[in-house]
């Protein structure tokens, strides 16, 4: 008989993690079981080239939620921050930058309409996120479903709604499923300021700003508050690996027995519930519940196999859109590189290359047909300015987002990588033209990277786009939304569930709820 | 394979069509997935009594067809398919359903496991795009190659006869619902002991290319027979008699469903026998446990009506004339010698030997009358000859 205590997680993500410290911590034997040598997932910090460290994949932190963080002592368990509440600055090829910080901006031609049209805009759009925030805490509502905490859910989704007020909640509703170049449009003058706004809309997802969703997008991108204010961005001290690291110490504090370099090659069932799984090497592991933090195209295909499931449901997650479009771009440098126009003192804020919306639009453009981006648009961090330990001194590493990168790129990545990184380094060499010189090393991760590296279908940060048909109660696919599946004994905690990607840890909290029983939506 | 541009084409011809058109006397045609097929050739009561008595000759051509291989083919029809694929082993056919995720059903047909490892699933109504859905995540090469296939269904108590004349030796070994293979004519010639009148019969199956000689070597061996080709018309009656059912009549199709609750479980069609619900998954199972757990909302029954008007469409009424369910499918049975029915019941009505009556509406010279006909739920197939199950197969 399997001990009915003892669960399974299977992949250390942040969101794998978070699940398990929780379930541990509510008394059940966790075995958390990690494929790389190291927990973190896409959250973690490697080194690149010799004496060159950089977070791999996520780079900035807007979404750790900050229950988590106090329940699980993330500060007392090692998280630091080397930097909080990072500068945007919406970089320009002739020098004249704009930075934004908020809802305050500077840089030449900005006009006053604009600044007051910020303010106002930022207003609205901090409102809507604090709404979608609040959701992410909870188990998305099950429609259909009529027991009394299904129903006080979706009331309570009525209710935040209601109580945006009347215009603001008009307005929600009028911009929530559009794009945010038309909302931009509606706002503001300014082109550098509208392109650096409309790639929050954009960033990691297959859309431009043209695109339905692209609004829904911004929003959830701001709807953390990770140092203050909201939608504010920090930088981990030790990269992003120091957040999943420390969530690693809480779950082995809480009694989790963390595996790594345990590959599960795949779940094992007794008819049609989970008996537990094999790991590459033959071993067998029981359990009565099995967690993934794995996507759900890994987990439903790879893991478990198609044939375990029944058809209409293997045709929904087949048709969850997650090709990444997103590639990581890895420089190391052996001195800060001068930007035109920016003082040495904004070089470590957070830089972006989207000059206007029509620009953003081009780059999209291409990866509709499985091109890249002959201008792609970029955002870049250099964590080596606030963060001693990621280079020796003097030394720096640049971490950039490039879009766009598709997945399933026509040629292949293999004979178009090198044309692509030589052609995005000429590109920061228009803002930074002494660039290519200092680089020691560089490395690109295109989305066929990611997968490989991070075992994420399609390489999509966010286990699947985040839209309105891919969010809530249709996050990952109706029959899977509320982290329970078809399989007894079964269940899902990635970013594939609601609310989704980002380094957020709430669909391993949410997941751990419910495999506990509790804050169950059904 | 299906041409890509098949809508151009209005009707297709079966390969059978240079003779029966000429055996059609009143040129009387159905569409039927898109090919001609004869509603009657001559009179459909003299082809029924033919398929009853002797032996009528059905063209079943335009039966959507399909070949299932790869190294998946069987895990793959064992969860699409309520029942338990893995009994039907090679040289045998198998009836089945198969189920939408509301434990629904999408169609009925016949698996025949014509290899190792090679299937043709046979279906009322075109299912290439779910069996494609269906094969998300299997290695499996589906086909539909109903275009591929001549196919003709020799039924009745002659039918073992004209084929062992026509120099199918041994044919009369050949097990109910068993399949073999035949040279014909420098091709093979596959024949199935199966059917759709509840008879004593066979399907033969070969390339369409020669489709004539087989046509024209059938009727020449039969012609002592009493072999006589059979319209739509006429199969049909034979299958009410057997108690068939009939997509699109007796049940809706779940894909094609506009109003879910106006389709079907396996359960709500008398054929829970067909459910498996011990293997661990296939496409319906949880909503069909659910349902048994829950209970079904319909009994599918057989019905033996009192006087000869025939009860198409009729409402079933308790004695006390409460609504109760629908007739589907109705004839009168010259076999039987008995006004038969197939209906759906509400739950709990429908039990062996219940009573019920019939609202029937029947014309005498133009004039319209209306007869509450009392009827009972039967448990008996209305036609089931011996001869059916008989192996070897009698002559006659």
């Amino acid at each position: 008989m399997t001990d009915a205590n003892q669960v399974v997680v299977i992949g250390g993500g942040h969101n794998g993690l978070v699940c398990a410290a929780y379930l541990a911590k509510a008394g059940r034997t966790v075995t958390l079981l990690e494929a790389a040598d190291t927990v973190g997932g896409a959250a973690v910090t490697r080194e690149f080239a010799p004496g060159f460290r950089v977070s791999a994949c996520a780079h900035v932190l807007n979404l750790l939620d900050a229950e988590i963080r106090s329940e699980l002592a993330l500060d007392a368990n090692g998280l630091e921050f080397a930097r909080e509440s990072l500068q945007t600055i919406a970089l320009a090829d002739d020098g004249n930058h704009l930075s934004i910080s908020g809802a305050a901006m500077s840089g030449d031609g900005v006009s006053e309409a604009d600044q007051s049209a910020l303010v106002e805009y930022r207003r609205r759009m901090d409102r809507f996120a604090q709404l979608l925030g609040r959701l992410h805490k909870r188990p998305p509502p099950r429609p259909g479903v009529n027991n009394s905490g299904n129903l006080v859910n979706l009331a309570r989704l009525g209710l935040d709604l209601r109580r945006l007020g009347k215009t603001d909640m008009r307005e929600f509703l009028r911009i929530a499923g559009i794009n945010i170049y038309d909302v931009l449009e509606e706002n503001f003058e300014h082109p550098l300021l509208k392109g650096a706004l409309s790639l929050d809309g954009v960033l990691g997802a297959h859309l431009g700003p043209r695109s339905n969703n692209s609004v829904l997008n911004a929003l959830y991108r701001i709807s953390g508050r990770v140092s203050g204010g909201q939608g504010s961005l920090a930088i981990p001290r030790g990269g992003m690996g120091a957040v999943t690291s420390a969530l690693g110490v809480a779950a082995e504090r809480n009694g989790v027995s963390i595996r790594t370099s345990s590959r599960v090659k795949c779940i094992q069932l007794d008819g049609d519930r989970i008996r537990g799984v094999e790991l590459d090497n033959g071993e067998q592991i029981t359990a009565a519940a099995i967690v993934s933090n794995a996507d759900p195209k890994t987990t439903f295909f790879d893991l478990l196999g198609a044939r375990h499931l029944e058809a209409a449901f293997v045709r929904r997650i087949d048709n969850i859109r997650m090709r990444g479009n997103a590639a990581k771009l890895h420089l190391a440098l052996d001195s800060l590189p001068e930007f035109t126009g920016l003082a040495q003192d904004q070089v470590g804020e957070r830089l972006v290359i989207a000059p206007d919306m029509a620009y953003v639009e081009r780059a999209f453009d291409h990866s509709k047909y499985g091109r890249y981006s002959t201008e792609p648009v970029f955002e870049i961090t250099i964590p080596s300015v606030h963060d001693d330990s990621l280079a020796s001194s003097g030394q720096h590493v640049l971490s950039a987002v490039v879009q766009y990168a598709p997945y399933a790129l026509k040629e292949g990545w293999d004979s178009a990588r090198q044309a692509f990184l030589s052609q995005i380094i000429d590109l920061l060499a228009r803002y930074a033209p002494n660039l290519r010189q200092h680089v020691v090393a560089s490395e690109l991760l295109t989305p066929v990277d990611i997968e490989r590296e991070f075992g994420i279908t399609g390489g999509h940060w966010h286990h699947g786009e985040y839209a309105l048909d891919q969010a809530l109660m249709l996050r990952p696919v109706p029959g899977a939304a509320q982290y329970t599946t078809p399989i007894n004994g079964l269940f899902l905690c990635g970013a594939g569930c609601h609310p989704g990607g980002g380094v957020m840890g709430n669909a391993g909290r949410n997941a751990a709820a419910v495999v506990l029983g509790q804050g169950r939506a059904a | 394979m299906i041409d890509r541009d098949h809508f151009r084409v209005g009707t297709l011809r079966s390969p059978f069509h240079s003779r029966t058109e000429r055996l059609n006397q009143f040129n009387s045609w159905d569409r039927w997935k898109d090919y001609l097929s004869a509603r009657q050739y001559e009179d459909e009561s003299l082809e029924y009594f033919a398929c009853r008595n002797a032996c009528g000759v059905f063209d079943l051509t335009p039966m959507t067809k399909h070949l299932i291989t790869g190294p998946d083919a069987l895990p793959f029809l064992d969860r699409l398919m309520t029942r338990n694929v893995t009994k039907i082993k090679p040289g045998r056919v198998g009836y089945s359903v198969w189920c939408n995720e509301s434990g629904r059903v999408i169609d009925d047909g016949t698996i025949f496991h014509l290899r190792e490892n090679l299937y043709r699933l046979c279906s009322q109504e075109r299912q290439l795009d779910w069996l494609l859905t269906s094969a998300i995540g299997f290695d499996v090469d589906i086909v539909e190659d109903t275009n591929d296939v001549a196919a003709l269904a020799v039924q009745g108590p002659t039918s073992c006869a004209v084929l062992k004349k026509m120099g199918l030796d041994g044919v009369e070994t050949l097990k109910p619902f068993g399949l073999t293979y035949y040279a014909f004519e420098g091709t093979e010639l596959m024949v199935s002991r199966t059917g759709y009148t509840g008879d004593l019969g066979y399907e033969l199956w070969i390339d369409p290319a020669n489709a004539e000689v087989l046509w024209d070597q059938l009727f020449t061996a039969g012609r002592d027979y009493g072999i006589r080709p059979m319209g739509g018309e006429a199969l049909d009656l034979s299958r009410i008699e057997a108690g068939f059912l009939l997509a699109g009549v007796d049940f809706l199709p779940a894909d094609e469903a506009i109003r879910p609750d106006r389709t079907r479980s396996p359960f709500e069609l008398g054929l829970g026998w067909l459910v498996d619900l011990d293997k661990p998954c296939f496409t319906g199972r949880r909503a069909l446990i659910e349902e048994k757990q829950n209970g079904s909302r319909y009994n599918f029954v057989k019905l033996d009506i009192d006087g000869n008007k025939e009860a198409d469409n009729s409402f079933i009424f308790t004695k006390r004339e409460k609504f109760v369910g629908v007739v589907t499918s109705a004839m009168w049975s010259p076999s039987a010698k008995a006004n038969i029915a197939l209906a759906s019941l509400e739950v709990p009505y429908g039990q062996p030997g219940e009573e019920f009556l019939a609202e029937i509406y029947y014309q005498r010279e133009l004039k319209w009358n209306r007869v509450m006909a009392p009827c009972r739920v039967v448990d008996k197939i209305f036609f089931d000859p011996p001869r059916r199950r008989m192996t070897p197969a009698p002559d006659f």
